[in-house]
């Protein structure tokens, strides 16, 4: 009994001792563009921890979770300017519309048997629609996009201080993490990774397999368009192309593959990798538009040729190859 | 409602925007159903040919002689990038090469951006502006020509997928690839032929495309999506499929655009997009997947 709950403890104490040590970040610089860009990998940490449940635990890889980001930020946006609801019962609604949108969409994609490339696809035509409505919809504020009002006090969910949107987002990866870990050890997610791994073997064990992946695209979507909503709340505006663009859905796959596939660790991990190599091409060829954006796609496709099981694939090989080596 | 004139019209004008889908989509269904990777890069190759046309015509080039320059280089680039790049790096993991060729999007955008901007460029050519007269409607001479070039590319790849030895092999690594393998078909280099000749057919469609559309680095996006759309449609690597499902995706968006008004005129693709896959994911015109 001593035993399950010294490895429950150090389960949970590795995500804490992490959050502990960012949490410090603030402390250490008082540069606005530091903290911002941490914000930004945090943010994206989150959408991508979202897409890790269904993509990375689930393995049903989705090409659009553009549109819970979107559905997030919009409704966060709309609930408040057109609505006049306050900011965190806002952000609640925008998780809630978001989950209730990854019901419907896994329900519909899950019941008709897509998998593999015809999921991800639907997915990309579902944010697309979106897309193209929220462009052209007046209630969405059209092509324009919607602005929220700038009134920086602490219960409309803005601050003066980027520190402070930087623990917020920070508390909300590390819940994500604990709630991850949560299901790395639960039955539920021992059948989101059997299904992974063979779905028809899953469901001949009795698995459901339809009502366990429409559960884990509900709360993987939930989380997504937590993402979605905390951006919405941190820029104050939000338009289609933002919201439902092709460039969230891809960064949202690319931060927990690069970081480690189905893995507590992987999103934030990528994130944080992503974001530095943003920040250095930038600071590298900055100057040309397009070069630093270049150099970071080349960086990939190498990252991606050196470590193909993602950065924390890389150290375990490293580990063991040092361990190898030094057995011989 | 509407003329029965203006609809044929449309119809008319959605066949001939169609005929350029199918042919950007028969490279991507083709690379598909042999390799099957969902290559992120389509669109960004697209682009690259497209200002590889522009510089041919800016120096005196017409667009549709360059093709048979561009053609046969496109082969050979999209044989090198798959058989040195996509190939290697993606360690034959399906997100590997997913995230490979989306890299390879990234810096071939990306590089055109730094060498070019982001203006949009638009060339001249003496049947720019020409038309053809049917009476009640008038059809601009550059999509005639993309129309016509489209069909013949579509039958040489016909007869190259069923006349020749390359084609078989082509076939065989795309139903099993262990068993190609065991026969002696070089299945790294069938491979690499396959992406060269999606490459060529995308330089083709950049060449015909030019005359009546602009191009600047993010060109080839608006296409990508389409593609994807006209592949599914027509059941992922079916060639006469994506012929088929392009010519029918043109004619929905323009019709859409007709009833919808503009601005929404490619939601109708993706509505019957997301409906083609729900209730028939195997495709309109595929029997399997």
């Amino acid at each position: 009994m001593s035993g399950f709950f010294a490895t429950r403890r150090s389960a949970y104490a590795s995500i804490l001792a992490v959050a502990a040590l960012l949490a410090l970040t603030p402390l250490a610089t008082s540069a606005n563009t530091i903290l911002n860009a941490m914000v930004l990998a945090l943010l994206m940490a989150l959408a991508g921890q979202g897409w890790n449940i269904l993509g990375g635990y689930a393995g049903q890889i989705s090409f659009g979770h553009a549109v819970f980001f979107g559905t997030g930020a919009y409704a966060t946006t709309i609930l408040q300017a057109r609505f006049g609801l306050n900011a965190y019962a806002a952000f609640a609604g925008a998780i809630g519309l978001g989950a209730a949108l990854g019901a419907l969409i896994g329900f519909l994609s899950f019941r008709s048997g897509l998998r593999g490339s015809y999921f991800a696809l639907v997915t990309l035509a579902f944010a697309e629609v979106f897309r193209i409505v929220a462009n052209a919809s007046a209630f969405t504020g059209g092509a324009a996009g919607t602005l929220l009002k700038l009134d920086v006090r602490p219960q409309n969910f803005q601050f003066a201080s980027c520190a402070t949107f930087f623990w917020v987002a920070l508390a909300l990866v590390t819940v994500v993490m604990i709630a991850t870990r949560a299901l790395e050890r639960s039955r539920f997610g021992a059948y989101l990774v059997a299904i992974r791994e063979n779905e028809d073997a899953a469901r001949a064990l009795g698995v459901d397999a339809l009502k366990v992946k429409v559960q884990a695209i509900t709360l993987s979507a939930a989380i997504t368009a937590a993402a979605g909503a905390f951006y919405a709340q941190y820029f104050l505006f939000v338009d289609s192309n933002i919201a439902y663009g092709t460039w969230i859905s891809i960064e949202a796959l690319l931060v927990p593959i690069i970081g480690g596939l189905g893995t507590t660790f992987g999103p934030l991990v990528g994130a944080l990798a992503l974001q530095g190599l943003a920040e250095a091409t930038k600071a590298v060829a900055g100057r040309i538009p397009g070069a630093d954006v270049a150099l970071y796609g080349a960086l990939l496709v190498i990252a991606v040729a050196f470590a193909p099981t993602g950065l924390q694939g890389l150290t375990a090989r490293l580990r063991r190859g040092l361990s190898l080596g030094r057995a011989s | 409602m509407f003329a029965p004139e203006i609809v044929i019209a449309a119809v008319i004008n959605g066949l001939l925007t169609g005929a350029v889908y199918a042919l950007v989509s028969v490279a991507l269904t083709l690379v598909y159903g042999v390799l099957h990777i969902i290559n992120f890069a389509h669109g960004a190759i697209l682009t690259a040919a497209m200002f590889a046309a522009f510089f041919a015509s800016q120096a005196g080039v017409d667009p549709l002689v360059a093709l048979f320059g561009l053609a046969p280089l496109f082969f050979a680039l999209g044989y090198a990038t798959q058989r040195y790049v996509i190939g290697p790096a993606s360690h034959g993991r399906d997100s590997n090469i997913l995230l490979v060729t989306l890299g390879l999007s990234i810096v071939i955008e990306n590089a055109l951006l730094a060498a070019f901007g982001s203006d949009t460029r638009t060339i001249d050519t003496p049947y720019g502006f020409s038309t053809i007269d049917l009476g009640f409607i008038f059809l601009p001479m550059p999509r005639v020509i993309a129309f016509g070039v489209t069909c013949l590319v579509a039958a040489l790849l016909w007869a190259l997928l069923t006349r020749t030895d390359t084609g078989k092999a082509i076939r065989a690594v795309a139903k099993e690839k262990l068993g190609a393998a065991l026969v002696g078909i070089d299945v790294t280099h069938i491979y690499a032929v396959t992406f060269g000749i999606g490459a060529a057919c995308l330089a083709v469609a950049a060449c015909v495309l030019l005359p009546s559309y602009y191009v600047q680095p993010r060109a080839g996006e608006a296409y990508t999506l389409v593609a994807f759309t006209v592949v599914v449609l027509g059941g992922m690597g079916s060639v006469p499929g994506a012929v088929i499902g392009g010519l029918f995706i043109g004619v929905v968006e323009s019709l859409s655009g007709l009833y919808f008004g503009e601005s929404l005129g490619q939601l109708g693709i993706f509505l019957i997009f997301i409906l083609a896959l729900l209730l028939r994911p195997t495709g309109l015109f595929g029997a399997r997947g």
